[in-house]
């Protein structure tokens, strides 16, 4: 093994070459502004950062590898491990891939029950960026005040499927289950509370804060060129000024019925992209109300008919002997969808979302991709970190909102 | 001159109170542990909401510290993998005696649902662990439970160090 010196430090795998007055540093991987296990190396001259190297790996669990010796309804749970913020939004992507690869369709009380479920985890973890972001900057109340509000959300999430964190709430061809009874007027209230915390909360907190302001004003700006070339999406890209949305280019579940803005800012800095989140924050509100009356107008079915891929209802199997049997080879041996390959790109709360599904007819898929926003936002700090300060690393890593289970994988 | 009225033995007692040094160093022990801010995965979100607003791990005597040199208790929170493994060892090590660990989750009692070539199967293969917490992600209360057992564990231990028996990793 090479013997680090003076001049030639030697972490791990990483070998840097240096002039003689720069400092090499170690930041992670147990930061705890580190969101999750980023270890950067930082070549500094003083106080400003010359070269910035983003290692990661170290949360890789090989989930893709996985995919390919699971059946697909097996697969699902593993998803709500990538982004573990918003699991949903990683449930309705691989369902949304692989009922694409079937050809088929949620019924419509199901699209309104995911739409819902996939804006309230926008919520959720855009207070979780808000929370997590003013904590590493140093207001520690705003922490305080998102988690109150994020518990909420996060009892709605508990009340419809039992879960906290790991909801696996959206299956492949619908939902499998309704909505409670008393579960709209809860999201319903909770959306005006939102709404009001919101406003005389975190505004009144951060908006005007000068020690705020200073801190993220004019850091980490991202140019809309960089923001381009570096493949960044979501917030990253409509922090740049980029009006991109998925939900609007590409409309998927019933999002081309919605009627909502894409918030941009054209400020470019971490500033910009606060301000954006607080915004997708009120629209997503916006939507739920929308989705809230839609439901009444839908039938009760709540997953898709196709008896090849997708059992029957449960007062079937009971009944019916036909049903029974398809569900026991569909449990046994697990889907066979058609030879083929599908990508599908879905607006997670954190950008493009969207998962690669080779098929060769087999019940386990022949090779699985997932394209994770946070990885190409990872890949971006090596860009916008050099020539900024130490100070400000903590607040672009803050800033870039990354997940490092959809990192790594 | 006056003189004192109060007799103790009749009245309240006398104003002392008997322990044992076990007793006294336990209490202060298991009612300050903090613990490191040691976020893997998925778990690290449910550690973070136990130290928040609802379930407010501050009233337990738990505050969360960055370092390892300042920290009494690591509560690994996710999956480990082999990467990442040199680094839960050192800075286990780099933890200042008497330290416990939780290990909170199925990614860090056995490896959980990740049976693959990247994770480690179980931390106890790295570090010692005290107390084990199932699930999947666990609740934040479970993980108050898990820190309740982990006192009373500590209340249970002999203030001398030397006489408790860890678990000896070089054994195995």
């Amino acid at each position: 093994m090479q013997q680090p010196n003076k001049l030639s430090p030697f972490f791990e795998n990483l070998n840097f070459e240096r002039d003689d007055n720069t400092m090499v540093i170690n930041f992670g991987p147990q930061h705890p502004s580190a969101h999750g296990q980023l270890r950067l190396v930082l070549e500094l001259d003083g106080e400003q950062v010359v070269k910035a190297y983003p290692d990661i790996g170290y949360l890789h669990r090989g989930i893709e590898k996985m995919a390919e010796n699971m059946t697909y309804n097996e697969f699902l749970p593993t998803t709500d491990r990538l982004d573990y913020i918003a699991s949903t939004s990683n449930n309705y992507a691989y369902a949304l891939a692989v009922e694409k690869l079937l050809g088929i369709e949620a019924p419509r009380r199901a699209q309104v029950i995911r739409t819902m479920l996939l804006e309230l985890n926008r919520v959720i973890s855009h207070l979780f960026f808000i929370a997590t972001h003013a904590l590493d900057v140093g207001a520690m109340s705003v922490f305080l005040y998102a988690f109150r509000e994020r518990e909420f959300a996060m009892d709605l999430m508990e009340d419809y499927c039992g879960a906290r964190l790991t909801h696996s709430s959206v299956r492949i061809g619908g939902v499998p289950l309704d909505i409670p009874s008393g579960w709209m007027a809860q999201i319903r209230k909770f959306c005006d509370n939102v709404d009001y915390e919101l406003e005389h909360t975190y505004n009144a907190l951060l908006e005007e804060n000068r020690i705020w302001k200073m801190r993220l004003e004019d850091v980490g700006v991202i140019s809309p060129e960089d923001a381009m070339s570096w493949g960044c999406s979501g917030p990253m890209l409509r922090g740049s000024g980029i009006a991109y949305d998925i939900r609007k280019e590409e409309p998927y579940e019933l999002y081309s019925e919605l009627d909502f803005d894409i918030p941009i800012a054209d400020t470019n800095d971490s500033y910009g992209r606060y301000r954006l989140y607080m915004e997708e924050m009120k629209q997503s509100t916006r939507m739920i109300r929308q989705l809230i009356l839609m439901y009444d107008e839908t039938e009760p079915q709540l997953m898709a008919h196709a008896p090849q891929y997708i059992s029957a209802p449960k007062e079937e199997i009971m009944t019916q002997n036909y049903a029974l049997m398809q569900h026991f080879v569909l449990v046994t041996q697990g889907m066979r969808p058609p030879k083929g390959e599908v990508y599908v790109p879905t607006e997670s709360p954190k950008g493009e979302l969207g998962f690669y599904i080779k098929s060769e007819g087999e019940p386990y898929a022949y090779r699985l991709k997932c394209r994770a926003p946070s990885f190409f936002h990872t890949g971006l700090l090596q860009e916008i970190l050099v020539g900024t300060y130490i100070a400000d690393v903590v607040t672009i890593i803050g800033s870039t909102n990354i997940v490092f289970g959809e990192v790594d994988r | 001159m006056a003189q004192h009225q109060v007799n103790y033995a009749s009245t309240a007692g006398l104003p002392v109170a008997l322990t044992t040094v076990d007793h006294l160093v336990n209490w202060g022990r298991s009612n300050s542990l903090w613990p490191l801010t040691y976020g893997l995965a998925c778990c690290a979100i449910e550690m973070m909401a136990s130290g928040a607003s609802r379930y407010d791990f501050d009233r337990m005597g738990t505050i969360f510290r960055a370092s390892p040199r300042q920290s009494d208790v690591m509560i690994l929170a996710g999956t480990l993998s082999k990467k990442h493994s040199e680094f839960a060892r050192r800075l286990y090590d780099q933890m200042t005696e008497p330290k416990w660990v939780i290990s909170m989750g199925s990614c860090a009692n056995t490896g959980g649902m990740f049976n693959t070539y990247a994770t480690v199967q179980g931390v106890d293969r790295i570090i010692p662990v005290d107390i084990y917490l199932p699930g999947c992600a666990p609740r934040p209360e479970t993980l108050q439970y898990a820190l309740m057992m982990l006192q009373k564990k500590i209340r249970r231990e002999s203030a001398n160090m030397k006489n408790n028996k860890k678990q000896d990793l070089r054994l195995i």
